[in-house]
């Protein structure tokens, strides 16, 4: 019973998750600064600037509703938590595996995004309302390409279980065909967390911030960490199904090739940042059903030829 | 039926650096109406101007704006100058221009990384504003100060340009215009730039003229019209350059025409500096300018400048009347506007390089509502005014506000 | 115009390995030239009190004091200077002169009026 306990609460559950989230935020500031020939934060910066956070006063509107106000940045970071729970890290079996939990990953990885949706639309000011209505469209954009692609690998190994996947992929090579569905991973995973090129729901020069603008204070710092914990959950995921080697019998070694990988998701996430402008709305809807949704329908298709061919 | 809801870009909005009020109504994503209201940033410049000497108002028009302050006080001292009947020495001219020149390098460099920063490009902002640290550097080099210059008196310059300080000039511009190639190479190839500014913001050749849009602006529309080609001043009838125009008539042409102005601003520099004549810097100019009136014009970055000068042969001018190029192209932003999206609001303002400490001018309308002989007010009289009409209108009471001082 | 995909992609690459434009100053700090304008410099033996420099101020924010027979001395309003350099330049004995001091804030408002 302690062992769970101390699994879910320290590690690798909650303030390992914390440690590691604050640790990724630092290395993805950092990075695209240097990218932009610039100096970037100091190492403690993300620790700041959640404390800082927590420090300044909290305002809710008169026409907000509050205890929905108040709840909304606590589910993000609960879902995501859970979520985080349900994905093997160092070794073949996460804390809890059961027939079925990669889409429960996926879908633990919709809450947050329909918590900011819910936020927006309670916050009742016409920035929000905007960036409500934006979420929610994007939401339509990247979800099913997203899907699609995490579960093609799934439907080569014949099942819907990371334990399963993993064992399937075993030490083979023949994780080399997903690359495609890894491309567009990738790029729906931009897409949900919600950065450049995609960060239309939050984007600054334009509806101020978006569904955060009445969010001040401590509720905005768990926001803030419930996106930089759905990073690492969303590398952590992408890493256990398009990267399954690296699970044998050395636990340190495995913890090491755990974070080699998902230091290179984030640096393909911030150079995916540094690259590009923001897509309007509609450019973003065409793009993703236009190219994304094709290159993850041919990869699943592959993989039903290949699955019948051997 | 959507809704309509009516959003407020500014007064203060992360996409304006100024204040000016946009009062956008949306329904869904496309703009059905916009109202545009400026005047935030009104500081009595040109009531200023008449109550001190001409030496003064130089450096006090020098600071109407921070990126084209050398257009406003260039510009004031022509008019004087126009006045008094005075021809400055040829060596002022020129010496003038490099630092118009200079000028317009370093405000198009502004306007191309705030552009990338408004559609979230801000990659392309960082480098762009890290390039235009070259020009600043050269430009506190030469006249000690990166913004505000005050280079200028009335009858030349004060400042000369040595031997040493022209070898700095040019090898600043090689490396200016090595880096403005790249910017041109990214902003006619990279995808997402491109998909972001192109057809947005569209307004017709017809449609500009009528509406006035002077400067860049206009010139992507196909206006053909640059101060410095029809009305020469300052050096410019030395210099050989092109007036740039595009007939994208869009932001993206916007973008065009003030990068390839760039390149011109360098070979215009250039010729000026091989051509730079030895004579004196200034002349005697007496401190009472005769009486007269002058309009006097200059292409600064943004558009055409015009300044009126009313004089009445004592030391301290007698009217200023200063009009900005964003006065005349901020009439333009509506019908730019008309059936776009929400998310270009920010890049069509931004795309006619806004600048509203220049623009906000008194205007004098009609008063009826005090008598006609009566039509001054104290200081006292126009807070409790305005007290009242919050209260009558807005329903707001600011009668608790404190005074400051006396 | 051929358009690709990613184009700072190169510049942005080898960004990571150059050193950065930034410095963090105040720890750093970054070379000005001498002509910076900044705190102007008083040369008390040229000075005759003929108050033109306090004249011709756009800033009014000279004052010059007589202390002894032909001995001058002068206060500057740092608050209200907006370093133009007219003083420099109006003065008829070159008493002025520009210096490259410009870290002048302070927190204390009386400080800013300093005797040079």
């Amino acid at each position: 019973m302690t062992a769970a306990l101390i699994n879910v609460l320290i590690f690798p559950g909650l303030l390992f998750l914390f440690v590691l989230s604050l640790i990724g935020e630092y290395y993805d500031r950092k990075l695209y600064a240097r990218m932009q020939n610039r100096m970037g934060p100091p190492w403690f910066q993300p620790v700041a600037d959640f404390i800082k956070l927590l420090s300044k006063e909290l305002i809710i509107p008169a026409n907000a509703d509050a205890r929905i106000f108040k709840v909304l940045p606590l589910v993000a970071c609960i879902s995501t938590i859970v979520a985080y729970l349900y994905i093997p890290l160092f070794s073949n079996n996460s804390l809890l595996p059961f027939n079925g939990d990669i889409i429960f990953v996926l879908y633990m990885l919709t809450l947050p995004t329909l918590s900011y949706a819910l936020a927006g639309w309670y916050s009742r000011s016409p920035y929000s309302l905007v960036g409500t209505m934006r979420v929610l469209t994007q939401l339509f954009a990247y979800e099913v390409p997203l899907f699609m692609a995490v579960l093609a690998p799934a439907i080569l190994a014949s099942s819907w279980s990371f334990q399963e996947v993993i064992s399937f992929y075993g030490n083979s090579w023949l994780w080399l065909v997903n690359i495609p569905a890894f491309a567009v991973a990738i790029v729906t995973l931009q897409g949900k967390l919600e950065k450049v090129p995609f960060d239309i729901p939050e984007a600054e020069t334009e509806i101020v911030a978006g569904v955060f603008t009445e969010y001040t204070g401590p509720l905005y710092a768990y926001f803030r960490l419930a996106m930089n914990m759905q990073t690492i959950v969303g590398a952590s995921l992408v890493a256990a199904v398009f990267f399954p080697f690296g699970f044998g019998t050395c636990v340190l070694l495995n913890f090491v090739i755990y974070l080699l990988k998902i230091a290179f998701i984030i640096f393909l996430l911030a150079l995916m940042r540094t690259l590009f402008a923001r897509l309007r709305i509609d450019q973003m809807l065409v793009f993703c059903w236009k190219y994304l949704a094709p290159v993850a329908l041919l990869q699943i298709t592959i993989n039903i030829i290949i699955k019948a061919w051997f | 039926m959507t809704k309509r809801i009516v959003i407020p870009v500014g007064p203060q909005h992360p996409a304006l650096k100024e204040p000016a009020s946009f009062d956008v109504t949306l329904q869904g994503e496309r703009v059905a109406d916009i109202l545009v209201k400026v005047g935030y940033n009104h500081r009595g410049i040109e009531k200023g101007c008449e109550g001190r000497p001409y030496l003064h108002c130089v450096y006090l028009l020098e600071r109407v704006c921070g990126i084209c302050s050398h257009s406003h006080s260039t510009c004031f001292i022509q008019a004087v100058e126009e006045v008094a009947n005075v021809k400055i020495p040829e060596r002022a001219a020129y010496i003038r221009s490099i630092f118009g020149e200079l000028e317009r390098i370093h405000s198009h460099l502004l306007w191309l990384g705030v552009a990338a920063h408004e559609i979230g490009f801000d990659t392309l902002l960082m480098y762009s504003w890290r390039d235009r640290e070259v020009v600043m550097d050269l430009l506190a080099l030469l006249a000690g100060n990166r913004v505000n210059y005050a280079v200028n008196v009335i009858g030349g310059v004060r400042k000369d340009i040595t031997e040493e300080e022209k070898e700095q000039i040019l090898k600043a511009v090689d490396i200016l215009e090595e880096r403005t190639k790249y910017y041109i190479q990214v902003a006619t190839e990279e995808v997402s730039f491109i998909e972001r500014l192109s057809k947005v913001g569209y307004i017709s050749y017809e449609d500009a003229l009528r509406l006035g849009a002077v400067g860049p602006t206009g010139r992507a529309s196909g206006i053909k019209r640059d101060v410095r080609k029809d009305d020469p001043y300052a050096a410019y009838e030395e210099v050989e350059f092109n007036v740039i125009t595009d007939d994208h008539c869009d932001v993206y042409g916007r973008a065009v025409v003030r990068v390839k102005e760039l390149m011109e601003a360098y070979s215009i520099i250039r010729q000026l500096i091989k051509k730079l004549p030895q004579t004196a810097l200034a002349v005697n100019v007496p401190k009472n300018i005769p009486a007269g009136e002058a309009v006097a014009r200059y292409e600064a970055p943004r558009g055409e400048d015009i300044h009126y000068l009313k004089s009445n042969g004592t030391d301290k001018p007698d009217r200023v009347k200063l009009r900005a190029p964003t006065l005349a192209n901020v009439q333009s932003v509506a019908k730019m506007l008309e059936n776009g999206n929400f998310a270009d609001v920010p890049i069509v303002i931004a795309a006619i390089d806004p600048c509203f400490s220049c623009t906000d001018r008194m205007i004098v309308a009609s008063n009826d509502l005090l008598s006609a002989k009566e039509n001054r007010m104290t200081w006292k009289q126009l807070r409790e005014f305005s007290i009242d009409w919050y209260k009558k209108n807005k329903g707001v009471d600011f009668s608790k506000i404190k005074k400051l001082g006396k | 115009m051929s358009k690709k995909l990613g184009k700072v992609f190169v510049e942005a690459v080898t960004s990571l390995f150059k050193k950065p434009a930034t410095s963090g100053y105040p720890f750093e700090k970054r070379e000005i030239h001498k002509s910076y304008n900044g705190k102007i410099a008083f040369e008390q033996p040229k000075c005759i009190g003929c108050q033109i420099c306090v004249k011709n101020c756009p800033a009014k924010a000279l004052i010059v004091a007589k202390v002894q027979d032909k001995v001058f001395e002068m206060t500057i309003s740092l608050a209200k200077c907006i370093f133009c350099g007219q003083c420099v330049v109006s003065c008829p004995k070159k008493a002025l002169s520009t210096t490259s001091d410009f870290e002048l804030a302070q927190s204390d408002k009386n400080k800013l009026t300093v005797k040079l």
